[in-house]
Formats: C-alpha cells, structure tokens, sequence
C-alpha cells in the first residue's frame, strides 16, 4: 500500500472521532464557600455538534467532576489488648478528594473495562492510574475502602442514569456537591460515547474557592499562624471580660 | 443555620454549637468547672475531627477562665506566687504533650491517645465524685458533723528548695507544684481541657492550699496553659478553629452566668452526684467505642508531611 493510502485509513479511522463534537455549558464555573456555604448544585448542560447523520447505535454521555488529587493515608483498625487500634496503615499517592460520575444510561452500557482504563473514568480507575507502585491485594482492599468511606460521605458518586439526552444531541446533568468541600481546580470532564468506545472528549474546570471570611482565616492560619493564635486568644480574653463585665452590669441595676 | 468551618473544613448547624456551649456553660457555671472535659469530647460526637476539637476547646477555656478569674482577682482570692510556679510547670507540661501530640499524631494513634487519656481520666474523677458525694448526702441524712483537718505536715514538707507563699500561708518546697504544674499541662495539651478537676484536688490534697485561694490560683494558671497551648497547636498543626471557637465561647460565656444563678439554689450534694452521673456517662460512651467493633474498620488521614 502506498503512504497515501495508509493516510486515507488513518483519515477515515479518524473521522468518526471528529465526527461529532461536545459544546458545553456549566450553571456556573465558580464555587464560592462562604460562612454559610452549605453544598452546591452545578448544572451541566450541552449539545453534540455534528456535520454527518445521527449514526444508528445509541449515543451516551458521560459526566466527571474530580476534586484535587491529594496524597492520603489509610489505617485499619484491628483489635489489640481488648480495645480496637489503628494497626496496619497504607498511603495513596493521590485520591481525588470529591469524585462524581453521572452517566445517561448503566454503567456497563456507556463504557467498556478498556475504556475505563484508558479513559480513567471511574474513581477507582483515577486512582489505580495515578499509583506509582503497583497494588497487591492487601492494599486493594484498602483503596476500596477510601471508595466506600467517601461514598457514604457523598464525596463520590456515581449516578447513573441521571445524564438526560434528547434527540441524541442535547443533554443536562446537574450534579450536587457537598458541604464538606476542599479548596481546588475541580477538572470537569464530559464524554461521548458509542457502543462503550469513547468517540468525543471535552475538559473544562470548576473552580472551587473559600471566600470573604473563610479565605482570609484560613489564609491567615497558614500563613502567619503566630498572628492568628494571637488573635484568637485576644477574642477569646475580650469576650472573657466583656461577658464578665456585662453580667456583673446587669446585677447591679 | 449551618455555617462552614474554615479549618475543621465541615459545615455545622451554627444553633448547635451554641446550644452545646451554652449548655456545657451552664453545667461549668452550676459546678464551678470548667467544662473543657466535657465539651471536647461532644464535639468528637458531632463529627468534629479530634485534633481540631483539643486545640479550639484549649483556645475558648482562655475565654472561661479569664472570665471567671476576674471575679477572684476583686476578692484577691489569687495567690500568684503560687500560681507562676504552677504556671512555670505547667508550660513545660504544654511543651511536653504537643510534642507527644504530633508524634502520635504523624503515627496514627492521637485518636486512640485523646480517648484513652479521657476514659481513664473521666473514669477516676467521677467515680471517686460520685461515691463523695453519695458519702456526704448519707452524713446530711444522719446530721453528724465531720470536721476536716487539713494535714498540717506530710512528705511534702521535707523536700528541698522551700518557698513562702503569703496568701496560701505557706512555707513548702517548690518542687511538687512544679511537677502538678507539669501534669496539669501535658492533660491540657494532649485532651484539651485546663486541667482544673485535676489540680483542684491536687491543690488541696497534696500542697495542702486553703479552699478559698485554689479555684482562683488554678484558674489564673489554666488561662496561661491554655493560652500557650492554643498558640503551639495554632503554629505546628495549624488546628485552631477561630469560627468554631467563637462559636463555642458565646455560647458558652453566657452559659457559665445562668449557670452560676442555678448553682446557687441548688444543695451541693445532689450538684456533685448529677456532674459525677454526667461524667460518667460521657466516660461509658467513649469506652464503648474503643471496645465494640467499629462499624468501619479503615479511616482516612491525610498524607501530607510524611
């Protein structure tokens, strides 16, 4: 075969990919936390541009949201001398610290294992691909526990069903996020998928950040953290002596 | 009204910390106590992360004391000489049990520390209270007056380096309030409470200090404790939580003066056996915990710093 029929295979392998194409709209691509800040729904919606016909097999669309990745570490407890204790320990170079999965159908409909391998499209794929050693069973074993003990605090979540599609082109989510929320670029990826083979990517980013009050606290207690224990202990001898002297006050008249 | 914490990082109905303030503040005013034992392991309870709850707890009893102490500064019920010594052992101790703290801290057991120290602690206090207490209400049933004798003369007065303290009236060696001193300020760091229902009895009992001086004393020692420990865990782990501890203090301030009203119309008998009950109860939830099997085994920390 000629080097220009080899380039005309790799164009029509190809094509199918830029095919179809994502056109994205986020609710709002800021996460304030404020002293109130109780949770966030963000809305992700969008439409499939495409210049050929809708092709025959069904198209799936698939929503990931994933907080910053950071390195923890992981203790089980084990009973020793009659009380339970922390024994034997693991760390994980990096878990992502929030992680949602929404899907328009079943999760073994939308993708296929390879895919998810190659994509990392599942939390435990996120964290698997970002292991530099690689896991036994032991340590398996806890890597599941990180999933489940975040799953019930809603930190990951896989929802499926919950990306609705319409006309095979446009298609909403709306994904909730906790209360519980650390500070970051959260990476928001969405991707097209047909017969589990992932045709179309698109990356954008969520920004996540403590604001007015939270941020200058926080901020504070790292950076100058003499400062801010002096200023704790100053409103903690203040109020101290105010409720003092307004009680003392008060039973005077 | 849930409000974010922005150091414990978790959201929190801003009601119920006041109203756990409040509360341990009326039992602190109604006892005379400080209510730091109490309070901290409540906030292990609604999901506040240990080593946040010992450092902000240590940060709003500087607020309780400070408060309470200027009544006894107006009544000069404070014997400073003594209370420097005790404060000098007791910012050893602080030293002491942070550095304890972060070891155990980096190893994974600072849990198992904070909780253990609280079980036996807890365990000892409202015990011997409890049977106290039932004591005193048998002697009031049956109207025999006991009279106590403060021990004029035991091992303390034959150590060495002796010392005048005016206001307690007394002439003894420095060295046993520098070693209270010192305990009382590795509790303070390691369970985040001032160390009073430790020192208090200590006070009476071993250095044989008059009661009207020793609730003043222990208070002016536990606010430069506590103030010193607030800023050694505020510098090296960074796990004082300013909105928590305001929180915690209004409540808690306001708390302590109604409570101070109650305590006054109620017989100190029946006080001391509802506080010994309490902290009981407090101990027995904590010890279950550490004997019945978790419901999750593994836990997660974070990795950073290793």
């Amino acid at each position: 075969m000629t080097r220009l029929g080899w380039l005309l295979v790799v164009f029509c392998l190809s094509l199918p990919v830029q095919a179809e194409d994502v056109v994205l709209g986020l609710s709002k691509d800021r996460v304030a936390i404020t002293a109130t800040f109780d949770g966030s729904e963000i809305l992700v919606f969008g439409a499939v541009k495409r210049e050929t016909a809708i092709p025959e097999t069904p198209l799936h669309v698939i929503v990931t949201i994933a907080g910053p990745y950071k390195p923890i570490v992981v203790r089980r407890k084990d009973k020793r001398f009659g009380i339970w204790i922390n024994t034997e320990s693991t760390k994980i170079e990096a878990a992502p610290s929030f992680y949602a999965v929404a899907t328009s159908a079943p999760w073994d409909e939308v993708i296929t294992k390879s895919q998810d391998v190659a994509y990392q499209v599942s939390v435990a794929r996120a964290i698997q691909a970002r292991r530099t050693t690689h896991a036994d069973a032991e340590q398996e074993r806890f890597t599941q526990a990180v999933i489940r003990i975040r799953t019930d605090e809603n930190l990951y979540q896989l929802l499926e069903n919950k990306v609705t599609i319409d006309e095979q082109t446009l298609f909403r989510t709306s994904i909730e996020m906790p209360a519980n929320l650390t500070e970051g670029s959260y990476d928001t990826r969405i991707l097209l998928t047909r017969n589990g083979a992932v045709i179309s990517t698109l990356n954008t980013e969520i920004d996540v950040r403590k604001v007015g009050l939270e941020r200058f606290l926080f901020s504070l207690s790292r950076e100058q953290p003499l400062i801010y224990g002096l200023l704790s202990l100053a409103i903690a001898i203040f109020a101290g002596w105010g409720a003092s002297g307004l009680f003392s006050a008060l039973r005077r008249s | 009204m849930q409000i974010y914490l922005p150091i414990a990082e978790v959201s929190v109905n801003a009601f119920l910390l006041l109203g756990l303030g409040g509360m341990v503040g009326v039992l602190s005013g109604m006892f005379g106590v400080g209510g730091g034992f109490l309070m901290t392991p409540l906030l292990f309870f609604i999901g506040i992360p240990p080593a946040i709850a010992v450092a902000t707890e240590a940060n709003q009893i500087v607020a309780s004391s400070f408060s309470g102490v200027l009544a006894h500064f107006r009544r000069r019920t404070v014997d400073f000489k003594m209370g420097t010594v005790l404060l000098i052992g007791g910012l050893f101790g602080a030293a002491i049990g942070v550095v304890v703290f972060n070891y155990l801290k980096s190893m994974g057991q600072v849990d198992l520390l904070v909780r253990l120290c609280y079980v036996v602690f807890l365990g000892i206090i409202g015990s011997l209270m409890f049977v106290e207490s039932l004591r005193a209400i048998q002697r009031s049933r049956s109207n025999v007056k006991v009279s106590f004798k403060r021990k004029q003369r035991n091992w303390v007065h034959t150590l060495p380096f002796k010392m005048r303290f005016r206001t307690s009236g007394l002439y003894i060696s420095a060295i046993p309030p520098l070693i209270i001193g010192v305990a009382v300020g590795v509790l303070a760091a390691i369970m985040g409470v001032g160390g009073g229902f430790v020192m208090v009895p200590a006070m009476i009992y071993i250095l044989g200090m008059p009661t009207k001086v020793v609730v003043g004393t222990s208070l002016f020692q536990i606010i430069f404790v506590t103030a010193f420990t607030t800023l050694l865990h505020a510098t090296t782990n960074y796990t004082v939580d300013m909105v928590l501890a305001v929180l915690l203090l209004v409540g808690g301030v306001i708390g302590a003066q109604i409570g101070a009203q109650v305590g006054a119309r109620l017989k100190a008998e029946q006080l001391r056996i509802l506080l010994a009950l309490l902290v009981l109860m407090v101990c027995g939830k904590l010890g279950l915990d550490l004997l019945m099997e978790p419901a999750e085994l593994y836990s997660i920390a974070s990795g950073a710093g290793h």
